[in-house]
């Protein structure tokens, strides 16, 4: 069966679709990720969909499936790359992606998966602090 | 002169029929490079032809859902001057019951956000559905390449 490879980058998953998703690989990718974000206790999941050309509503939802996973596994998803057309598209077929950040490029998800997981590990500091005070 | 003109400009004409039968979820993925084919040859815009293929895929998906499949037809069709995709998906499913419901944004009988149908009618130019419960059903969607 195909399957969509995840990589791992430190404490970041890495996933790159380079292919045309069918429901079944949308699902397969949509578990191994999840299962992923467990075993290697992730803080964040970067998802390039650059050269994806079509977004509809099932692949929408999946996105959407991962952040919400992902988030209650105390890890955060970025979406980066989106075509200006898939944009345009999701948002007149009515899916706003709601809860799931997105960035332009690799490098600009990247920058922010650590920015958000600095600041979640700041948090966390000024509440020990707090504590101990 | 002026009412043949009218009927003139309004009639669409079929310029190439292009069957495709669909029954399994990797069809789908032929189906719309094959759609995608046709819609650079008539040279539409990216955008529109994102818009198309997000359109057949989420009829297609419905096909395949409630229906176990179906068939489609691509056609190159042109009124006019203008040039355009018409899809026809025809199916031998349960039927849709009230069709108004079904186009209504965020109702879905399936575990789905509800928004194919309505969502789908958004994205093209024309739409057509009909169905007869037992029967089946037959969507009729029109992108034209600059519409």
């Amino acid at each position: 069966m195909d399957r969509i490879p995840i990589l791992r980058m430190g404490s970041f998953l890495l996933v790159t679709i380079q292919v045309d998703l069918y429901d079944r690989l949308a699902l397969t990718l949509e578990a191994d990720l999840v299962q992923m974000v467990n075993k290697t206790n992730a803080k964040g999941v970067l998802i390039d969909i650059s050269a994806v050309s079509i977004v509809d509503s099932f692949m929408g939802r999946i996105i959407g499936n991962i952040a919400s996973m992902s988030k209650i596994l105390d890890a955060e998803t970025v979406v980066v790359g989106m075509q200006p057309a898939v944009a345009i598209t999701l948002i007149e077929l009515g899916l706003p992606l709601k809860g799931v950040h997105t960035a332009l490029d690799v490098e600009k998800g990247m920058n922010l998966l650590k920015s958000m997981i600095d600041e979640v590990v700041e948090e966390d500091l000024d509440e020990d602090d707090s504590v101990s005070e | 002169m002026k009412s043949w003109r009218k009927t003139w400009t309004k009639m669409i004409l079929s310029l190439s029929k292009d069957p495709v039968k669909i029954v399994r979820e990797q069809d789908v993925i032929l189906f719309r490079n094959r759609v995608k084919e046709m819609a650079v040859k008539i040279k539409m815009g990216l955008v529109n032809q994102t818009r198309l293929i997000t359109a057949a895929s989420e009829l297609v998906r419905n096909m395949l859902r409630y229906a176990d499949g179906g068939n489609c037809l691509i056609e190159v069709v042109s009124r006019g001057r203008d040039n355009g995709i018409r899809l026809t998906f025809t199916d031998q499913g349960p039927g849709i019951a009230d069709i108004d419901l079904a186009m209504k944004d965020g109702y879905s009988t399936g575990k789905s956000l509800g928004l194919g149908l309505p969502g789908t009618k958004r994205l093209v130019n024309e739409f057509n559905i009909k169905s007869k419960v037992g029967e089946g059903t037959v969507v009729t969607i029109i992108k034209w390449a600059n519409g």
